[in-house]
């Protein structure tokens, strides 16, 4: 449960491309790490990489270092699928199946691990429902496709999708960019109390929501068109959001580029 | 009539797209209102064409095995066993091709590197393009033969289920449903292969990145979101397949050995399918009266056939509705 993440000179390249640019990032537990940058700076490859789902990628590959609590993720005799069971993500676009009724999206991931006494299911189910604050809206209908929620409630099952696991980080991939501002809001409330007991990264567009769900920030930058992604600085959010100690963070946070 | 339209439309300018417009719509609308009336018009003529011997028919026409249409004075005729090999031949052929198209198609869309799965399905769609006399012959010359010593096999050991008990034809040079049934299987193979891929093909990527991030192996992300999601488009290729299975003719014509008893319902069975029976008689279609008893025929397999995709719409459209 919550462990941290130590990144050791990153690289990432899609085939010949050299995506991201050697990383080194500290992810301390019960933390809410936020990546902050422009469109193609590599912050969604970063966090994708924290759980192999780069690998998703034909010609996609790491060199270096992503320590899981001193175990590196990457080291030959790990197994991607265990990696992804410990180490949850909740995607841009809410995707919970559509075919599985609103129970079985929750459990999906313990089923998958092979959980299959029904008493205990119920029992997650509910404990993550409440966890991701959905319990009672749904808990008439647990029997109900989860397609036919809202989209905020949808993204709120795919948190608890993602919790019922007990994994040991979430990974968030700009939950809220497809959401109106009252679910966002519904989930960044969800984020704060979710890191009592997770270890949390989220990349977000949104530096507002950066500020206000996130205690590290980490802002990604590129140089230059074809160049790889940067990681430019990484800080507490509130010194990254007064004070940054790079210019171009300064530039971006406060609307100047170039 | 295309010309009314642009003549009550007084813009000048968009008159040439309108005429086009009309052009094309009457072209469309004709073209479907064609395809129903034609069906319409195929019913109807099978009908016409088959009341008569039927009305003149001495024996019962679903349940009696018997047929002879020589004699015009006295008509026996009967689809027992036509719709007994017909259906036994087509459910082996699906039973078969429905799991190996699966594979094939998951192999292709979730498994192959993409540079080699489109030439690995042109090699499957190249099956559609083999001429069924082609697979009639193989299936007669070489295919047959050799599957005697498995049918034998399966005649000598799993006898006490009616479907490998003993036909009515030998086990000899394989001339049964059991060959024209693998035959099919690998006809309808293209078709089947080729409607699963698509709608695999289109299973929405965050659904699939949903499951593997919930730390899903391959085999369990395609259960959880590819299965389900193609499962209407698989059952509706099937039936597709099916449709082609029942009422292919020369294939089936040249495997099956005729047989001079009645269908005892086992896979080892010869004798004719609709098609099958329709076609080795068409050279004597020369009496209205015994030609409308093969017509007859050929008016329960159009049903049936109608009534197979009828049943294929359903379940694909309510795989939909639990999808949604």
């Amino acid at each position: 449960m919550a462990k941290r993440f130590d990144i050791k000179d990153l690289n990432i390249y899609y085939g010949k491309f050299h995506a991201v640019n050697s990383v080194n990032l500290a992810v301390p537990p019960r933390n809410v790490t936020a990546f902050i940058g422009p469109s193609g700076c590599g912050k969604s490859t970063v966090l994708r990489s924290l759980n192999r789902m780069h690998e998703v990628i034909p010609g996609a590959r790491v060199e270096g270092k992503v320590l899981l609590d001193g175990e590196d993720i990457y080291a030959s005799n790990v197994d991607p699928v265990e990696v992804r069971r410990t180490i949850g993500m909740v995607f841009q676009r809410p995707n919970p199946f559509p075919t599985m009724s609103i129970k079985d999206n929750v459990v999906a991931g313990l089923k998958l691990a092979g959980m299959k006494n029904k008493r205990e299911l119920d029992e997650v189910a509910e404990r993550s429902l409440r966890g991701a604050n959905l319990w009672n809206e749904v808990k008439d209908r647990l029997d109900r496709p989860g397609g036919g929620l809202s989209g905020g409630q949808q993204q709120r099952l795919c948190i608890a999708r993602a919790i019922a696991v007990q994994p040991d980080v979430l990974l968030m991939d700009e939950p809220c960019s497809a959401l109106d501002p009252i679910s966002t809001l519904a989930i960044e409330d969800l984020i704060t109390e979710l890191k009592k007991d997770f270890t949390i990264v989220i990349v977000t567009h949104n530096m507002q929501q950066a500020a206000r769900v996130s205690d590290q920030t980490a802002f990604f930058n590129l140089l230059g068109v074809g160049q790889p992604g940067q990681l430019i600085e990484v800080d507490d959010t509130e010194k990254i959001f007064s004070n940054p100690s790079q210019k171009a963070t300064e530039d971006y946070i406060s609307g100047r580029f170039g | 009539m295309a010309e009314e339209v642009t003549g009550s439309s007084p813009p000048a300018k968009s008159q040439g797209r309108r005429r086009g417009d009309g052009i094309f719509r009457s072209m469309t609308t004709g073209s479907s209102l064609a395809i129903v009336v034609s069906i319409g018009l195929i019913g109807l003529f099978l009908l016409i064409q088959a009341v008569p011997s039927l009305n003149a028919n001495n024996i019962n026409f679903f349940t009696s095995p018997e047929w002879s249409t020589g004699d015009v004075g006295n008509l026996r005729f009967g689809i027992r066993d036509l719709l007994v090999v017909t259906v036994l031949s087509s459910l082996l052929a699906l039973a078969i091709a429905m799991p190996v198209a699966m594979g094939i198609a998951l192999f292709l869309t979730h498994y192959l590197q993409p540079k080699f799965a489109r030439p690995f399905a042109y090699i499957i769609d190249l099956l559609a393009a083999v001429p069924s006399i082609v697979f009639g012959l193989w299936g007669a010359k070489v295919l047959g033969p050799s599957l005697e010593p498995i049918a034998t096999f399966l005649n000598k050991n799993l006898a006490w289920i009616p479907l490998f008990s003993d036909g009515n034809v030998s086990l000899s040079g394989g001339g049964n449903i059991f060959t024209a049934g693998i035959v099919l299987s690998i006809m309808i193979l293209p078709i089947i292969t080729a409607v699963s891929r698509e709608v695999f093909r289109q299973t929405p990527v965050m659904q699939i990145e949903g499951a593997l991030a919930l730390g899903a192996t391959r085999w369990e992300m395609i259960r959880t979101t590819v299965l389900p999601f193609g499962r209407s488009g698989y059952i509706a290729g099937s039936m597709l397949g099916l449709g082609r299975a029942l009422g292919e003719t020369v294939a089936v014509l040249i495997i099956l050995r005729s047989a001079t008893s009645s269908s005892t319902f086992s896979f080892f069975d010869g004798g004719y399918t609709f098609a099958s029976k329709i076609a080795s008689a068409a050279p004597e279609f020369s009496e209205p009266l015994s030609t409308g008893a093969y017509i007859a025929a050929g008016l329960v397999l159009f049903l049936f056939t109608f009534a197979v995709n009828a049943l294929a719409r359903y379940v694909a459209g309510r795989g939909k509705a639990k999808a949604s």
